[in-house]
């Protein structure tokens, strides 16, 4: 690991180790916040009792499907968009003022339309997802540089060839930004959104157990959310590198 | 049309303008033969229409007017064995140095066997074979441009063109290119189409060099240069190169003033 | 003239959707967009309306000003300061992707109900933005307009003020017009949960009370002042970079 890496370990063990000193010596009151190891041992005791697996399962249907299809949405409307460039001068403010809503007012709206059901919450997913994918895709294909797309050319490629072989690995670094984002809003859309108004999910399962002064419960859910985040951004920064790792120099 | 000699590609009255509310003239008339085996430049002021000539020849984009034929059959989009070195940077930055030599040949299905035995040939031809598993970004500029001939060079094409290749390099790897350039020429037996603005290499590496107008470009003077096959980069000694060299900035100095002028 | 029309043509499609969508789903979860429009002039002539409109918009007063300030000042520290720059920028990203909403409990625990809250919430979505946005704008000068500066013998203050700040500012200012976007989204969602005044509240309670009328045109008036607002500062953006 590099000494950045190593850094920023310490850096993360010495704030778990003040958070856990305060709260132990009751400097934090424990009505406020849990020490750090009472949190992951709580964590650890609901992900045994199995009870909180129906709401893990439900955010992550949730999750994957709003990620999933605000790639696919993202990807074939950036492409559109990107082509067409009287389309993209008229969107491009839509894009840009995008994320200034705030997605999850629709969901009451989402309901009536999905019915209650995981489906509103997906559509919350997607609306707050697909626009970074869009936003990657057209960036992605803007930095093909021209002088591929000749050489491809030269090399009689077909459409789907150049697509696959030339466009594709081009514009790839962009498109993992737009990966990592995606991913990101997916999930705060989606919590989000279960926090709110929803019978299920992770995000409901804290808004549950913080009104029902479950605080224990609470801050382990919050912990989970809190390592899932950081480790799916965290996995999906580490296949980035791996596979752009030799462009760079 | 197999004949040893003769024309290998033919321009006729080609034009080009490219359309628009002020259509730009970029190109034309022009008329050439590029004879078998010939290694013929092009040199010209900025902005002349060079790189647009080397477009229609390489079916890259159509003339607006005139017939353009390569191996005696109209070209029509990009024809078999026609093989393109451009300025920039064309390596693909996602394959390593032997990817990239390779990608043609496995594009076309050729036999595995044959693929190794022939970018093997390429990489050692260019004097890459200490990078094989590196990538593009590790390389300097002319490893790169070395990668992007040894990707044109495995595929045998019979003409060859480059637009400026070594424009981005420094004069002494140029030089050295040049030499390359010659050898490869030589041993492949291709012909050349070589774009450039810089007259010494073009008096060097030549049997011909036509020199183009300011825009819209067309041919203002053809100079034969008489030098041997077996040339390289040591003939820049000799009086003749000088007389080359003076000769074609004689016919290009009032065109690339008029060319400056236009930019300023 | 084409461009008009476009824009025209993007504004007629979604209230072609939204007409769509009511007809749809009915007035039991959105109004119409005329009913709607009417019922948001209404709204906007109200007493009680602006006073929670006020609320929203000091709360967003001040934690703006945290976000910027604080941000543009921790984004130029860890710019400058190369080695706490490459330690900070993957934890800041990383800090970024958690759905901050599930914070809100503890936020209120620290913050109590109120004023503070909202602020703190505003805050925690505004800031990281415009760290990042300043870090990379420090990070990326140009090391040849520092060497200028010395071939020219500037000051340090000169070398900051003529050529440090027109050099970051432009991306500065895209990270300040998303800080404040996602400034204004996080005291929103503050004011939805802990709160009881200004247009959040106004909203959760429209929703909790099944009041579709009222949520919908604060939605719509929360929804326009939001993006006129970032039009506005994307012309500055787009005027900076130029």
């Amino acid at each position: 690991m590099t000494r950045e890496g190593w850094t920023r370990l310490g850096l993360v063990a010495a704030g778990i180790a003040a958070l856990e000193a305060l709260c132990r010596t009751k400097v934090i009151k424990p009505l406020t916040l849990v020490p750090p190891s009472r949190m992951v041992h709580d964590l650890a005791g609901l992900l045994i009792a199995g009870d909180i697996f129906d709401d893990i399962g439900q955010t992550a249907i949730e999750v994957g499907g709003a990620f999933f299809l605000a790639i696919v949405l993202g990807v074939l409307m950036g492409a559109a968009i990107q082509a067409t460039p009287r389309l993209r001068r008229a969107v491009a403010p839509v894009l840009a003022s995008w994320y200034a809503v705030p997605s999850f007012v629709f969901y009451p709206l989402l309901v009536a339309l999905f019915g209650l059901s995981t489906s509103p919450l997906i559509a919350i997913g997607v609306l707050s997802a697909t626009p970074a994918m869009v936003v990657a895709t057209i960036g992605g294909l803007d930095r093909v540089p021209r002088v591929l797309l000749r050489a491809a050319r030269i090399h009689r490629l077909t459409a789907a060839q150049t697509l696959w072989l030339i466009t594709l690995p081009s514009a790839l670094p962009s498109l993992f930004t737009g990966l990592k984002l995606s991913f990101a809003y997916a999930f705060i859309g989606v919590i989000a959104g279960e926090f709110i108004l929803s019978g299920g999910g992770i995000g409901y399962g804290i808004a549950y157990a913080y009104e029902s002064f479950e605080t224990p419960k609470m801050y382990a859910l919050m912990l989970l959310v809190l390592i899932v985040a950081v480790g799916v951004n965290g996995a999906l920064h580490a296949w980035e590198g791996r596979l752009l790792q030799r462009r760079q120099r | 049309m197999t004949a040893e000699a003769g024309a290998h590609a033919t321009l006729r009255a080609v034009t080009r303008t490219y359309p628009g509310a002020r259509p730009v003239h970029a190109l034309g008339p022009i008329d050439l033969d590029l004879m078998r085996g010939e290694f013929f430049s092009v040199v010209g002021p900025s902005g002349c229409g060079k790189s647009t000539l080397l477009d229609v020849l390489a079916g890259l984009s159509e003339p607006t007017s005139g017939e353009i034929t390569f191996e005696g059959k109209p070209v029509r989009g990009v024809p078999d064995g026609i093989g393109v070195v451009f300025q920039e940077d064309a390596s693909f930055p996602w394959l390593s140095v032997r990817d990239n030599v390779a990608f043609g040949l496995r594009r076309m299905g050729t036999d595995p066997a044959e693929i190794t035995r022939r970018v093997d040939y390429a990489i050692g031809f260019m004097g890459l074979k200490d990078f094989a598993h590196s990538y593009p970004a590790q390389l300097s500029g002319g490893m790169r441009q070395r990668v992007c001939i040894a990707r044109t060079l495995v595929l045998q094409p019979r003409l060859i063109l480059l637009d400026e290749p070594f424009g981005a390099l420094d004069q002494q790897t140029r030089l050295l290119m040049g030499d390359e350039l010659l050898r490869l020429w030589r041993e492949t037996s291709a012909t050349v189409l070589l774009i450039t603005h810089a007259l010494d290499e073009a008096a060097m590496l030549s049997d011909r060099v036509g020199v183009m107008s300011a825009r819209p470009g067309v041919f203002i003077d053809l100079v034969q240069t008489n030098w041997p096959r077996d040339r390289d980069s040591r003939i820049v000694a000799e009086a003749e190169f000088g007389a080359v060299t003076g000769r074609l900035w004689g016919s290009l100095r009032a065109e690339s003033m008029k060319a400056i002028g236009r930019a300023g | 003239m084409t461009r008009l029309f476009d824009s025209l043509a993007i504004v007629a499609g979604i209230l072609l959707l939204w007409t769509g969508v009511f007809e749809y789903a009915g007035d039991s979860a959105i109004t119409g967009p005329l009913q709607t429009f009417r019922f948001a002039a209404n709204l906007l002539g109200r007493a009680d309306f602006w006073q929670h409109a006020q609320a929203t918009l000091s709360a967003f007063g001040y934690a703006l000003a945290i976000s910027a300030v604080a941000g543009i000042a921790l984004g130029l520290i860890l710019g400058l300061h190369r080695f706490s720059g490459d330690v900070a920028e993957p934890m800041l990203a990383s800090l970024y992707t958690i759905p901050k909403v599930t914070l809100y409990p503890l936020m209120l625990l620290v913050f109590g109900l109120g004023v503070s809250a909202k602020v703190a919430f505003g805050v925690i979505h505004g800031m990281i933005p415009v760290i990042l946005f300043t870090l990379s704008a420090v990070k990326n000068i140009p090391q040849v307009l520092l060497r200028t500066a010395k071939a020219l013998h500037l000051t340090p203050m000169q070398t900051a003020t003529h050529l440090l700040a027109p050099a970051v500012l432009p991306e500065i200012i895209s990270g300040l017009r998303i800080g404040f976007a996602l400034t204004f989204l996080g005291v929103l969602i503050g004011e939805m949960f802990a709160s009881q005044r200004g247009l959040g509240f106004l909203i959760i309670n429209g929703i909790n009370s099944h009041d579709v009328k009222r949520t919908t045109a604060v939605i719509l008036i929360v929804i326009t002042a939001s993006v006129a607002a970032n039009g506005a500062l994307l012309a500055l953006d787009r005027r900076a970079h130029h």
